[in-house]
């Protein structure tokens, strides 16, 4: 008898993940067995390395990983490779064979003046993906660090990092890069440092949740007893229990990271001309679409949208492993 | 005498969150101000180029009046927005306030078509996905919609700009109809530029809506209202969607950031007059006090959009508008 | 009228004999692909107005026999043999629309947390006439006998009630609400899943009372499902005894509890301490051996693994239910040995007791806390405490929820600023409000044991990180004699080496308690503050934690204060106890001489209020109310609302009375003399008997 229709709420989580019914510590696969003075047993004898070659092993089997490892992998290989790869020259004008359409000659056709896309698609990969990861990573660093202060420490601390947070994040992110891009110029430097700032605040309040519901629990109040000092308790006690979230922040940030960097260019303030870069080609041949010359921004949308999306498959997969 | 109890708390609270915005709001103001004003360093010569001359740069930054000590600048700006005056535009010698409140205007329609669209459907696709949680329906609406709200606006634009009105010509290739049509023909002209808006965001409320529904569904108080014999859709109007929409109330205006930062790229791409396309005409031209003012007023907005929305919270959520009692 | 009359729905024909049939139930739960059994062959039956108690540890399924009875298994778990009728009516073949109106008018369900078990954002009054209007009755006319319900269950102002949310109200009062709203629709079965854990004692007791005569009143049977036997021995009429998925024992209850016949119940109930028992003399036994995994036993009896008696025949052949008796059965091979099961552990041991004449470790003098609430409230958590403790010795800290044994225990040791004024010495040295202000030898000689196993150790940190880093820290070592202590640690606890490497979540409730026992005693304390160590624990895991507690106390000569709701773990272990009520001591003696009384009137409900094995009904003090609030606490003596015993010129009013000894090593803090206290007390009838219970 199938009770699925009966009862409106599962006990469990989605989609039969976790099994517990109400009363079963004892139903999860070798968990939660009671010990009692025999000492014996009463533990599963699985080293944390074995879950962890398990969770890899879960993780490759997963389609949604698999696809967006590949994809990530193909942008990374043309992002090192590009000029290798681009059958022409990526910044080779050729007057004459301008807005040309998708041929066997040029798979994505030529843009208005004459530069074969496909090349330019290939090795546009790279700026974006120089920047995308520096400045997530250094925003998850920072980030980090400021939030575990915020939830650790809370007072003073909390209260004006926090009000400088919200007055950062009332504005897009997209919005605060540009205009400090407009104050300082379009370097990579700067793209780096003020999109990698900007994420910092945002991966801080996420952290910051996340500490404030570690900090009540008693294994923080018996460190308090041993006399711990701030800085341990902050990195040694509470850090690897958020690290969980932190990861998973970490992906979608990446995927911001493109998400940003890519608009910039697009409106004009990111990697200038005549280096090839997604973005920017989008916001040069728009005009062009009108006239129907379709495949010098559709190409480049794709790109942009292909990475993106398979980030965003690696983060959900992970996150999906994780909760395993 | 409870109604005039809960009356006094909930404007305290409300007077303590509106001193929050206040403040956040002045910190703004110095962000903007300090990128603004200080980073670029010399307008006059920013201006005039590279050619001009020493004395002609001196003149003009004097006439701007940045010259003088900073703080003495960000005070005469902060008082005069205060008063009502947003600047003089470098580019139009021209109030600020001229341009920016028109375009404002024609931002918050674009806006509110692509809210209209897109709240009832989210919530809707959220909840469906609730319902239906771990079979096909849920996983394609969760995928497809988080895979959508990561695209670039202008990637998903470009997308719709050629499918809907090159190759198949439903929809206009711009956002502003000409002037003075009807309501129902600026509509449709608004259509295709909402969409991308749309996208974004239904990703987002639409899992926020969804991990409601399912917390509610698991809770203990939908078991017993299940075991009362209630029938399905009681239980699911009543008790289900009361709880779970709550949270999705604060996550719709907090949602109002990353809408407005795809007015910027939708206006540009559409090439629609709002102020978003202004506030990125003025950095091209270095028009400072435009630029300023342009995003100091959608850091309003969005403050505001926030304050709002945790009243409404407030207000609507029992717990935390009546406390106990006994 | 009854509901079905008032619904204009005809009489229900004349209703069978047997309520609930359990025939043969199996379920099943998938997990990962695999299956899991949850019940394995459950049989037993409900009459009509009969009470029948489920009763089992942790894990053994109790729960989920409910959850099948009502049908609302989660997603996962299906019935995978056997049957559930219920009036004549196989559960399993309703339609939807017969299974909703199985659920509104047949099976009624109440269950632990009332607080979450009702819609937050609407009225209660609107959810329990809810119950009516699926009977076909209007808004009006439901609110209307939702509120005459709630008289019935004895609440104070109905009208009141049903006019608040449920945040508003207190778990106790919750609880009548959710038994109001069982009732109300009037059905044949009604079914408490541990109706009452959550709730303080004195709570719990109200509304035991209450379900009892209502039961006689609308005429139900009852399903009790407990881990509590006390619990279940006050209640039910017959009891089921599981064990990991199968019913072991069952029959009349108080003949299973005093003459058990399968050795699963037997070792059961030596777990539970009862009067007589102390921690050196009848010393509560432990069941050896821990639960085995789901499916893990096909053939065989499931408890052989851990049974003294058992052997080929056990683990060979699966016994079937033997019958012992009129209405007795037993699922064992043996079940005429089962009474002489042999012990696990020794009876009586032999251990250090506190020497008075020496100068006490704690003395507290003064300890008040008091919290700013929002709203400009201040809450008196703890009260001008006063106290001494001896080295060695045992103090049991008792009280309900409100009365500050928490806050107390924070405060001693730092976690948390007591006001102005308050005196805390260790051995003779006051010591720094706040922990950080502690020198490391002040640190080490006084540390905590924790309520909750999960949340004290850092689910990140293998054992050895934890308790070597408590080493370091505390006891100031490192190296090889930091591993030497580590392990010397490790095997006083019980545990192994093996378990070094493991992370908490890889560990059970009673092993992850241990490792926090471990740590604790790293730095060898002088004083440890035990708050609720075992309250989170199986009954049977908790009897090797105290236990375990008790000898290393003999062997480090530590001092104990031992915090805890349960009388009667408290009086197993402590030598001396302390009695709080909204912050105070109440009373304050030698363990005994608080148990035999004469009382403190509060000490005394609560010791009534507290169900026996034996299932003796107590001439109980049935205290009224709620335990007022720490924020408006009541004027003079603060019990005086809730005391039976308050005389009637006022004095208990206003003036609040001093802690006095009224006898040798005896304080209470109560108006009356202590001659009128014994008099009174002894004139009670069935007064709570003498330490030899």
């Amino acid at each position: 008898m199938n009770a699925g229709e009966e009862s409106l709420g599962s006990v469990s989580g989605a989609s039969g993940i976790s099994p517990e019914g109400p009363d079963a510590p004892g139903l999860a696969p070798g968990l939660g067995t009671l010990a009692t003075a025999g000492g014996a047993g009463g533990a599963l004898d699985v080293s944390v390395g074995r879950i962890r070659r398990e969770q890899l092993r879960l993780l490759l089997h997963s389609k949604a990983f698999i696809v967006g490892a590949l994809i990530v992998l193909w942008w990374v290989v043309c992002a090192v490779f590009g000029p290798l790869l681009a059958p022409y020259g990526a910044t080779s004008p050729n007057i004459l064979s301008g807005n040309l359409a998708p041929s066997s000659a040029h798979w994505f056709g030529t843009n208005a003046i004459g530069e074969d896309v496909l090349s330019r698609v290939i090795v546009g990969a790279r700026d974006i993906l120089e920047i995308a990861p520096l400045a997530t990573l250094l925003g998850t660093a920072l980030g980090t660090t400021i939030g575990l202060a915020q939830g650790y420490l809370r007072g003073a601390v909390d209260m004006v990092v926090g009000r400088i947070v919200d007055a950062a994040l009332a504005l897009p992110t997209v919005i605060v890069a540009f205009l400090f891009v407009v104050a300082v110029g379009a370097k990579t430097i700067t793209l780096v440092v003020v999109i990698g700032f900007v994420f910092s605040l945002i991966i801080a309040r996420t952290v910051r949740t996340a500490v404030l519901q570690e900090r009540e629990l008693d294994y923080l109040a018996a460190a308090r007893l041993r006399n711990e000092s701030v800085l341990h308790v902050m990195f040694v006690e509470i850090l690897p229990n958020v690290l969980g979230p932190i990861l998973v922040e970490f992906t979608v940030r990446l995927g911001y990271a493109i998400f940003t960097i890519a608009t910039l260019s697009f409106l004009g303030f990111g990697v200038q001309l005549p280096t090839p870069d997604w973005g920017a080609d989008i916001a040069n041949n728009s005009g062009l679409l009108a006239a129907g010359y379709w495949w010098e921004t559709l190409f480049p949308a794709l790109a942009i949208a292909s990475l993106i999306i398979a980030i965003n498959l690696i983060g959900d997969s992970i996150e999906a492993v994780l909760i395993q | 005498m409870q109604h005039r109890k809960e009356g006094t708390e909930l404007s305290q609270y409300a007077s303590k969150r509106l001193g929050l915005a206040l403040v956040t709001l002045v910190l703004l103001s110095l962000i903007i101000f300090y990128a603004g004003q200080v980073l670029p360093g010399n307008p006059g010569r920013a201006i005039l180029g590279n050619l001009a001359s020493q004395q002609a740069v001196a003149a003009l930054n004097h006439k701007l009046g940045v010259d003088r000590p900073l703080l003495t600048q960000y005070w005469s700006w902060v008082s005069g927005i205060v008063r009502g005056n947003l600047g003089t535009s470098y580019q139009y010698q021209a109030p600020v306030s001229s341009f920016l409140f028109p375009a404002l205007g024609r931002s918050l329609k674009l806006a509110a078509v692509a809210f209209v669209i897109v709240v009832p459907l989210s919530i809707l696709g959220g909840v469906i996905a609730a319902l239906n949680r771990g079979r096909v329906v849920d996983r394609l609406i969760s995928t497809t919609s988080l895979s959508l709200s990561t695209v670039p606006e202008f990637v998903s634009g470009i997308v719709l700009i050629v499918v809907f009105a090159i190759v198949l010509k439903w929809l206009p290739v711009t956002a502003s109809a000409p002037d003075g049509s009807p309501l129902f023909t600026q509509l449709r002209y608004l259509i295709l530029p909402a969409i991308p808006l749309v996208l974004i965001l239904f990703g987002y409320i639409a899992r926020m809506a969804r991990t409601g529904t399912i917390e509610a569904l698991d809770s203990d108080y939908v078991r017993t209202a299940t075991l009362k014999g209630l029938p399905r859709r009681v239980v699911i109007r009543r008790h289900v969607l009361r709880n779970s929409l709550l949270p999705t109330i604060t996550v719709i205006a907090t949602q109002t950031g990353y809408l407005i930062g795809g007015l910027f790229v939708v206006e540009n791409l559409f090439v629609y007059p709002g102020i978003g396309r202004l506030i990125l005409t003025a950095a091209n031209d270095k028009d400072f006090p435009m630029l300023e003012a342009g995003v100091l007023v959608i850091g309003v907005v969005y403050l505001a959009a926030t304050l709002v929305a945790d009243l409404l919270y407030t207000v609507l959520n029992p717990r935390i508008r009546l406390g106990k009692a006994e | 009228m009854t509901l079905a009359a008032s619904a204009g729905l005809p009489a229900t024909l004349e209703a069978p004999s047997t309520t609930l049939e359990v025939s043969h139930l199996d379920v099943t739960y998938r997990v990962r692909g695999t299956d899991r059994p949850a019940l394995r062959d459950v049989s037993f039956r409900i009459g009509r107005q009969e009470s029948f108690g489920l009763v089992g540890e942790s894990g053994c399924g109790k729960s989920t026999t409910a959850l099948a009875i009502t049908r609302y298994l989660p997603r996962n778990g299906r019935l995978s043999g056997g049957s559930i009728t219920v009036n004549g009516r196989d559960i399993a073949s309703m339609d939807k629309s017969a299974l909703r109106q199985y659920r509104a008018r047949t099976v009624s369900m109440v269950y632990q947390e009332p607080g979450r078990a009702l819609n937050p954002s609407l009225r209660v009054g609107n959810q329990v006439a809810e119950v009516y209007e699926i009977a076909g009755m209007k808004r009006s006319d439901a609110l209307a006998r939702s509120e005459e319900m709630l008289g019935v269950v004895q609440i104070a102002d109905p009208g009141r009630v049903l006019r608040s949310y449920p945040h508003q109200l207190s778990g106790g009062m919750l609880q009548r609400v959710m038994v109001a709203m069982a009732l109300a629709s009037e059905p044949s079965l009604l079914i408490l899943d541990e109706p009452t854990t959550a709730l303080d004692a004195t709570v719990e007791a109200e509304v035991l009372d209450l379900v009892s005569s209502l039961r006689q009143q609308f005429k139900t049977s009852v399903l009790f499902i407990s881990h509590n036997l006390a619990v279940i021995a006050k209640m039910c009429d017959r009891v089921g005894v599981m064990y990991a998925g199968e019913l072991v024992e069952q029959g009349p209850a108080l003949e299973v509890f005093e003459n058990p016949r399968h050795p699963y119940t037997v070792g059961l109930l030596r777990c539970v301490p009862r009067g007589g028992q102390r921690k050196d003399h009848g010393r509560l036994d432990t069941i050896p051996g821990f639960l085995p995994g789901p499916g893990e036993v096909q053939v065989g009896c499931i408890f052989a693994k851990r049974c003294a008696l058992a052997d080929q025949r056990c683990t060979a052949e699966t016994p079937p239910m033997y019958e012992v008796g009129a209405g007795r059965a037993s699922r064992c091979h043996y079940h005429e040995q089962a009474p002489d099961l042999p012990r696990a552990t020794p009876e009586d041991v032999k251990l250090r007791s506190a020497d008075p004449s020496e100068v006490p470790v704690i003395r507290l003098r003064g300890v008040s806390k008091t919290f700013d609430v929002r709203g400009g409230d201040k809450v008196r958590a703890v009260v001008g405490v006063d106290l001494d403790l001896r080295m060695g010795e045992t103090l049991g800290l008792v009280g309900e929820s409100g009365c500050g044994k928490t806050t107390l225990a924070r405060v001693l040791l730092g976690l948390s600023v007591p006001d102005e004024g308050s005196v805390i010495e260790l051995e003779g040295t006051p010591l720094a409000a706040k922990c950080t202000d502690r020198s490391r030898k002040q640190l080490q000689a006084m540390q905590i044991i924790f309520q909750n196993p999960d949340s004290a150790l850092n689910r990140r940190h293998s054992v050895r990180h934890i308790v070597t880093r408590a080493l370091k820290k505390l006891a100031g070592l490192s190296g090889d004699s930091c591993e030497q202590r580590l392990l010397e640690i490790i095997r006083s606890v019980r545990m192994e080496e093996r378990h070094l490497p493991l992370r908490p979540y890889q560990l059970s409730g009673g092993l992850k308690q241990r490792v926090a026992i471990a740590r604790a005693f790293a730095g060898a304390p002088r004083v440890l503050v035990c708050d609720e160590p075992t309250s989170a624990l199986d009954v049977s895991v908790q009897a090797a934690i105290l236990n375990l507690l008790a000898d290393l106390q003999s062997r480090e000569r530590v001092t104990y204060i031992f915090i805890s709701h349960d009388l009667g773990v408290v009086r197993y272990l402590s030598d001396r106890i302390a009695v709080l009520y909204l912050g105070r001591v109440m009373e304050y003696g030698l363990a005994e001489t608080v148990f035999s009384g004469p009382h403190h009137p509060y000490t005394e409900s609560l010791l009534s209020a507290v169900p026996t094995l034996d299932g003796t009904p107590r001439e109980r003090i049935r205290l009224k109310g709620e335990i007022p609030s720490a924020a408006h606490s009541p004027s003079g003596c603060v019990f005086h609302t809730r005391c039976p015993r308050r005389l009637s010129n006022g004095l208990c009013e206003s003036t609040e009375p001093p802690l006095v000894e009224v006898e040798p090593d005896h304080m209470m803090r109560c108006h009356i003399p202590l001659v009128e206290l014994r008099r009174l007390q002894a004139t009670a009838p069935d007064l709570p008997p003498s330490p030899t219970d």
